[in-house]
């Protein structure tokens, strides 16, 4: 099994490592053909308006969002989000996002938080992070603040997280997105 | 409990900017042009280091209204520059909320013999650093993310290259060294003996480390990306080119896809003219800005 980073900008390395401890093989997505044979793929965070511009750039959007559309197992973190949920970026999941949601890099924070499925709460790294104001019908919410804010859900096969579980050392969204998501699917991009 | 400005989002910040390129905007207008080409965060800051430079004198923190305009007008993330040691200048840019401040020496150093203590600030600081030993004494007073110094405002990248070469190679030297060497190196290096051993385990610094200072064209900033930075500071080289849009979207593309020289030279072709650039021998000591502040 082969899973895809997009690497166009942001924490590349980081999902690279996640997924090492996943024992999954990856591969590094920068153009269109890298596309040729995973089975799922990796939306790092970074700057979502900049990875936005460069998928565009480089042709590789379409392809990305056709797949999206498809069904095909999908990881969004932050900026990864962003772009599954905006309308006019991937619209990989339905639900409204809040970009830079909790304000500027000053009130970044860390907390940790339960999350469905869970036993023990996970460390939510929040950098200059979204949130999603509200999900369709169809979204398995899986995380969310005190005060209500979803900051983690599930789509079919797409999954997002507001929160950087990159830059953790907890495997387990790597885990559940390998295990729940990219096994039980049939899906090799062509 | 939430948690702000801890070691971990302040060093993650600068990770979701790898790849990336940071650019420096003196204006509205240009701020806009770098969103739009791609830059992952904009550099805030009265004059251009080259300016800085031609202008002479004592260069200080931008008007924080001028910071505060640009805030506004982007979605990226704004950096500003304080001047090296000057507390009141990077408390001031803290409380009007820029994401990350630049102790930089390209403004005129205020403090000659400490640094900002960078730990006590919610916001996180990226500092420049021309070899390992500087790396790790700003780390350890508490910069998040490092950067070459390179030789701001000459559009000359031999600088950055020297700087980047450096650290690299005082990394691998300190990664092959046994328990006892370290001690001597940490001495040597005048870095703690504890950041020096982290160096030595992980193989790497534990922030990211950008290039900066003399970058550009396109190639500059692949070379830079293939030495292993991280990402790219432009400073002067964007809007003292011939055509600034142009030239920033390339620079983004060259600082992406550093290996792939087919598209580099697509993006390269017809950028006009880049900025004019000054030969670093005809500077003196004096007026060679990665001096200060080591």
């Amino acid at each position: 099994m082969v899973i895809g980073i997009l690497a166009l900008q942001g924490a590349v390395s980081e999902h690279v490592n996640m997924l090492k401890r996943c024992n999954v093989q990856t591969k590094l997505i920068n153009k269109p053909s890298d596309l040729h044979g995973i089975k799922g793929i990796v939306i790092p965070g970074g700057e979502s308006t900049t990875i936005h511009k460069l998928l565009v750039r480089e042709k590789l959007f379409e392809p990305l969002k056709k797949l999206v559309q498809h069904n095909f197992p999908v990881f969004g973190t932050c900026a990864g989000l962003v772009l599954l949920a905006q309308s006019d970026a991937l619209n990989g999941l339905d639900g409204e996002v809040k970009r830079n949601g909790f304000g500027r890099q000053r009130e970044s924070f860390e907390s940790l938080i339960e999350v469905a499925d869970f036993t023990k709460p996970f460390p939510g790294v929040f950098i200059r992070a979204p949130y999603l104001e509200k999900v369709g019908t169809d979204v398995k919410t899986l995380a969310t603040l005190a005060d209500g804010r979803i900051v983690a859900a599930k789509q079919n096969n797409v999954l997002v997280t507001a929160f950087h579980p990159e830059l953790t050392k907890d495997i387990r969204f790597h885990k559940l997105f390998v295990k729940q998501i990219v096994s039980n699917s049939n899906i090799v991009s062509k | 409990m939430a948690k702000t400005g801890t070691t971990l989002v302040k060093r993650g910040m600068a990770q979701m900017q790898k790849g990336g390129v940071i650019m420096d905007v003196v204006n509205v207008e240009q701020a806009k042009i770098a969103e739009e080409a791609g830059a992952v965060a904009v550099m805030a800051l009265e004059r251009v280091p080259s300016d800085i430079r031609a202008a002479g004198g004592v260069a200080r923190m931008s008007d924080p209204a001028m910071v505060e305009a640009i805030m506004d007008a982007v979605t990226i993330p704004v950096m500003a520059k304080a001047r090296i040691g000057h507390i009141a200048e990077a408390r001031i840019l803290e409380t009007i909320g820029v994401d990350y401040i630049d102790e930089s020496e390209v403004l005129t150093p205020a403090d000659d013999n400490y640094h900002i203590d960078k730990n006590k600030y919610q916001v996180p600081f990226v500092c420049g650093c021309r070899d390992l030993g500087e790396a790790l004494r700003r780390i350890n007073e508490g910069a998040a993310m490092l950067r070459t110094k390179g030789e701001p405002g000459t559009g000359n990248i031999v600088e950055a290259v020297r700087h980047m070469e450096k650290v690299n190679e005082q990394i691998a030297q300190v990664q092959a060294a046994s328990d006892n060497q370290l001690v001597m190196l940490a001495r040597n290096l005048q870095a703690p003996y504890e950041l020096v051993k982290q160096v030595h385990d992980d193989g790497k610094l534990p922030v990211v480390n950008f290039a900066a200072g003399g970058v550009s064209t396109p190639a500059d900033a692949a070379l830079m990306m293939n030495l292993g930075a991280d990402g790219i500071f432009v400073g002067s080289g964007i809007f003292h080119s011939e055509n600034p849009a142009k030239f920033a979207k390339a620079i983004v593309t060259a600082t992406a896809h550093p290996t792939d020289y087919s598209l580099i030279a697509d993006v390269s072709k017809n950028l006009g003219s880049a900025m004019k650039g000054i030969e670093i021998s005809t500077l003196s000591d004096e007026q060679k800005m990665a001096n200060r502040g080591i």
